[in-house]
């Protein structure tokens, strides 16, 4: 796996194709939109999806973890598909999390699907974290903003024209001033960066990095206004 | 039994009819209480040699409550059917209540009917099992003396045709009294019709009434006047011969293969219609209000032309109907009879119809069908196993119904012709899978639907489940679908959602019959203006070509190796073939010709094996799966009913072991599991199964991207419990449907040392239809990340890595647009078509 390197804020942020970001100089990773949960939530309802994506978000996360071997991991929100989603968390996975961590601290940024702190599990939960020169939130907000701000919610994912065809892939999206994370939960679909909610947060055109198998591809986007929202 | 009873004497002889044999032998069949299979040509009078001992019976003894019930395959043709059967009840002054129900019936008549149900009832399939499921089925159905199947061949086989048969055994188990009438059209295997129809499964319990003959049909082929297409289904160049035979006659059918055909044919006509004839559209994605405005016109005799698919291929009488014509290949003969049968429904007069060819390969087919029409042989398939998606969707129905021991339910279920033959151990992995999903991982116990009292009988959780049960009922899968809306007005109709994503506002496509400018989109539609500039599209429909009978397929082979057989052919088709043998080759009877050629960027390599589509699936998936270890990179390839065409990154050169035994041998099933093909399998299996539904309560309005994506699922599913029902119900469908290793193997063995490889500068002539043709498959692997990487690479270069170049490549990649899976069109296509296909999100995360 090659990560490719980006540059904000005057700081060097790593995008790993994995679907996660790190700060090396701070040893911290940050990942988004886990979903965990998402089946049994679905389950609850009628839907019995198979009740696997817990782990299978869990153990492609501990991957992550074992390559980069952060200090400080950062979930961006909706790690849990609603806020009974903690709970429901299997005490196998439970554990699995706990040992990934091997000592790391663990902030919950709290999202749209998981307003609450997740219960009985290890970290802190905050409304968004501010770590100068960047801000750690949910939802990017939108309008003018300080460079620096890295958020997750909208699950991006983008299509790449080839010569073969589009080959569409989540993705992540990054301006001068803001990152935006691809969803890493199993269960999660994505949202294509031409919708307008997303388009309209990169006015000035964006960069696009798809998640392959071993590394990253770079498209850029267009200004919002040239293209057709 | 020779002669009626009154009044039915009275009234046969007031119209100067006598009853027909198998009409009476129908009435003798009834009055033994024996079931029948009745078989007839079009306009036998087979419907009401099907109803006739139930008025009879209803006459001598009127009694209140269900006393036949009628399955149609199509709600127009249950409505049709009243409508027709009213008549002669009314004209008899018989006590005989008569009504439908389906989905368009309004839920104040639907309370109504379970409250004082009509004495006959015409119904679908889908409103049979929705009945089924309510507490008072039992009480509905117990006097129920008969059930009449109509249009039976069109249902045994498929998945509504197992459906139904698992509701046919419910109703024997509430009425056990009944018998039970299918009415088919001619076919080539009545048994596994008869078994289908049986009370047992066996076929020997049912009575076979089968009625010969009926005028042979006059068939020609026409062509078009100018040039003959190499390639397309669509047959515009015909247009104009087409619109000359309309004028030559009093009420034509224009059949046509796909929706897309549908739309582009009827814009073609209207341009040329001089004489403002009334011609008028008629597919499936159109609302069931124009589409019924479109039958009653025509039933009234105000139309002169209508342009239908397979929307119009059953029974419904459309009266003076004298010209049917065929617009592309027909695909089967028994399907070319059934279409030529809506002219002239009468049984003594022979029926016209023209074939109309849209392209070359066509031509060949339809001389092939004429030949076997000739000869009257008629082709089919043989019997596959009942869906095990199907019977979770009857399991949760059932116990909708009432609570059900599982050694009875499995003992009921096993009655059905399509599950004589099912394991207790499926059937139990099906019910633990309606229980509580049926994952080894036990953690759903809390939100089963099911669950089991001590004396171990099965009761539904509550009232949600069958809430959703309703919902979701049925087996028709189709893409995911939304509304088209003319701004500020009316629905028209419903394009797949793909098709509406490759669309930018201001671009204008073809729908109902007009051109339509897309303007936006909002929650459930695409907003739409009337008019529209530039090309306009087609929408095209996922899954709406009809494959050659394989039989056909190898008729057409015959004809091609036998240049004596050419005289069949019209001159421009034996000048494509001879152009072939000079450019190329002919494929030869026991060798196979692989010819490879780049084009468009990539390398193409078609191999002429004749198995019919369905085995070149399976080769496909086979051949490039070799081709990815031989680092050719392929990319997609075809399986058509003549050819396979694979394209690759780079080009194959030694293709000998492409086609060699051994990739048989290879972990053909790992290679499967990645193909779209199941992919899409699994997508329809989880939907029919219950686990992905089209509709969920309180969720109508769910934003598209938060619809559960099954391909997430399924490879979650597959990584942690790759044994659970839902995949191997996958893989049986796959293999029952796809995978023909036999033959194969046979055709691998047969070619082996007789690969005859060309290589070629450019396309060969026999090789174009094939691709244009729709219906690709993806190849997972390592060839997309290639392609990402080489676009990446290409952008780079153009800017010199610049940092700041967003709207230059904007202008560059947006200047491309290319669509998933298009192959570069010849020239002289009448439109630019682009592909159906668009490659669905991979896994979040892949790596």
């Amino acid at each position: 796996m090659t990560p490719a390197p980006i540059h904000i804020a005057g700081e060097r942020l790593m995008l790993d194709p994995a679907g996660v970001l790190v700060w090396p100089a701070r040893k911290l990773l940050v990942v988004a939109d886990l979903h965990l949960e998402k089946g049994s939530a679905f389950a609850a309802t009628g839907r019995l999806l198979p009740p696997y994506d817990s782990r299978e978000t869990l153990q492609r996360l501990a991957l992550a973890l074992r390559r980069w071997r952060p200090a400080r991991i950062v979930a961006l929100g909706d790690s849990f598909h609603d806020a009974a989603g903690a709970a429901r968390l299997p005490p196998a996975e439970a554990t699995a999390l706990a040992r990934m961590l091997g000592g790391a601290e663990l902030v919950w940024v709290l999202g749209n699907h998981d307003p609450v702190a997740p219960d009985g599990l290890p970290g802190a939960a905050v409304e968004e974290l501010a770590e100068p020169p960047f801000v750690f939130r949910h939802e990017a907000r939108p309008g003018r903003i300080p460079p620096g701000e890295i958020s997750g919610h909208f699950h991006p994912k983008a299509t790449m024209p080839t010569r073969c065809g589009g080959v569409t892939r989540p993705c992540f999206l990054a301006d001068a001033w803001r990152v935006m994370l691809p969803a890493f939960g199993a269960y999660t679909g994505g949202l294509s960066v031409t919708d307008p909610a997303l388009a309209g947060l990169f006015p000035r055109g964006a960069r696009a990095f798809l998640l392959g198998q071993e590394r990253l591809f770079s498209l850029p986007l267009a200004p919002s206004r040239a293209r057709v929202a | 039994m020779g002669t009626l009873p009154e009044p039915f004497a009275a009234w046969f002889a007031g119209r100067g009819w006598t009853p027909r044999p198998h009409q009476l032998a129908l009435w003798r069949a009834a009055a033994a209480g024996e079931s029948t299979l009745l078989i007839a040509p079009t306009g036998g009078g087979k419907t009401l040699a099907g109803f006739l001992p139930s008025l009879m019976e209803l006459a001598q003894a009127p009694r209140p409550g269900l006393h036949t019930l009628y399955v149609s395959p199509l709600k127009a043709l249950a409505v049709d059917i009243a409508r027709n059967l009213t008549a002669p009840v009314a004209e008899m002054g018989l006590p005989i209540s008569i009504e439908t129900r389906t989905g368009d019936t309004p839920q104040n008549r639907r309370a109504r009917q379970r409250e004082a149900p009509p004495n006959i009832l015409l119904t679908t399939p889908e409103s049979l099992l929705l009945l089924l499921a309510s507490p008072e089925a039992g009480t509905l159905f117990a006097g129920l003396g008969a059930v009449v199947v109509d249009e039976i061949h069109a249902l045994a086989g498929t998945k509504r045709g197992d459906q139904l048969a698992l509701g046919l055994a419910r109703l024997a188990r509430l009425a056990p009294g009944a018998r039970r009438v299918g009415l088919s059209a001619t076919v080539a295997h009545p048994e596994p019709l008869r078994a289908f129809l049986s009370p047992t499964g066996a076929p020997e319990a049912v009575r076979l009434v089968q009625v010969k003959g009926g005028a042979a049909p006059e068939l020609e082929v026409m062509l078009p006047e100018g040039h003959l297409p190499w390639g397309g289904h669509m047959g515009l160049a015909s247009a104009p011969e087409i619109y000359r035979r309309l004028r030559g006659a009093k009420v034509t059918i224009v059949f046509v293969n796909t929706r897309a055909q549908a739309e582009m044919i009827f814009q073609a006509l209207w341009r040329l219609n001089d004489d403002n004839l009334a011609i008028a559209l008629h597919h499936g994605s159109l609302t069931v209000e124009q589409r019924r405005k479109v039958e009653a016109a025509m039933a009234a005799g105000k139309l002169r032309a209508v342009v239908a698919t397979a929307s119009l291929d059953l029974g419904i009488d459309w009266g003076d109907v004298d010209q049917v014509i065929q617009v592309g290949a027909p695909k089967g003969v028994a399907r070319l009879l059934q279409r030529v049968g809506r002219a002239n429904h009468r049984m003594d007069e022979p029926s016209r119809a023209i074939l109309v060819p849209a392209n070359r390969f066509e031509v060949v087919e339809c001389a092939a069908a004429l030949e076997a029409v000739r000869h009257q042989e008629l082709d089919g398939d043989p019997p596959r196993p009942g869906g095990l998606d199907v019977l979770a969707q009857h399991v949760l129905a059932m116990a909708c119904a009432g609570p059900f021991h599982p050694d009875d339910l499995y003992a009921e279920v096993t009655r059905a012709a399509p599950y004589a033959a099912l394991t207790r151990h499926d059937f139990d992995d099906v019910l633990r899978f309606v229980e509580d999903g049926g994952y080894a991982l036990r953690v759903y116990e809390r939100f089963r639907k099911l669950f089991r009292d001590a004396e171990g009988m099965v009761h539904v959780r509550d009232q949600r489940v069958a809430r959703q049960l309703r919902m979701n009922l049925g087996t028709i899968v189709e893409s995911p679908l939304l509304k088209v809306r003319l701004r500020g007005g009316p629905v028209l109709g419903e394009v797949e959602e793909w098709f509406i994503s490759t669309l930018l506002p201001g671009d204008s496509f073809i729908f109902a019959g007009q051109t339509l400018r897309f303007e936006a989109l909002d929650a459930m539609s695409a907003i739409v203006s009337r008019g529209g500039e530039g090309d306009p599209r087609v929408p095209a429909y996922a899954g709406a070509r009809m494959p050659l009978s394989t039989w056909l397929a190898a008729r057409v082979r015959e004809i091609l190796h036998d240049p004596r057989k050419w005289r069949l052919l019209p001159e421009p088709v034996r000048e494509w073939l001879r152009l072939q043998r000079a450019r190329s080759a002919l494929p030869e009877k026991d060798g196979l010709l692989v010819e490879s050629f780049p084009r468009g960027g990539r390398w193409f390599l078609v191999a002429y094996c004749f198995e019919g589509r369905l085995a070149h699936q399976t080769l496909g998936m086979l051949v490039t799966k070799r081709m990815e270890r031989l680092g050719y990179g392929p990319l997609g390839y075809l399986a058509t009913d003549y050819v396979i065409a694979t394209w690759s990154a780079f080009e194959p050169t030694d293709v000998e072991p492409l086609f060699d035994e051994d990739i048989l041998g290879e972990d053909l099933e790992e290679w499967m599991a990645e193909s779209s093909m199941l992919r899409r399998s699994f997508r329809h299996i989880a939907t029919i199964a219950g686990l992905i539904e089209k509709n969920h309560p309180g969720h109508e309005q769910r934003p598209r991207q938060m619809t559960m994506n099954a391909d997430l699922i399924y490879d979650v599913l597959r990584k942690h419990e790759p044994d659970h029902i839902l995949l191997r119900a996958t893989r049986q469908e796959a293999a029952g449907g796809l995978t023909d290793v036999a033959r194969i193997g046979k055709l691998l063995a047969r070619a082996k040392g007789r690969i005859r490889h060309l290589r070629l500068d450019q396309v060969s002539p026999l090789a174009v239809p094939a691709l244009i043709e729709e219906g690709r498959e993806w190849v997972a692997g390592g060839a997309e990340d290639a392609l990402l990487a080489e676009a990446e690479a290409l952008v780079a270069e153009a800017t010199n890595g610049a940092e700041i170049f967003n709207e230059v490549l904007a202008d560059v990649t947006e200047g491309i647009r290319v669509r998933a899976g298009v192959v570069d069109k010849p020239r002289h296509r009448d439109r630019p078509r682009r592909s159906r296909f668009i490659r669905s999100m991979k896994t979040a995360g892949g790596a």
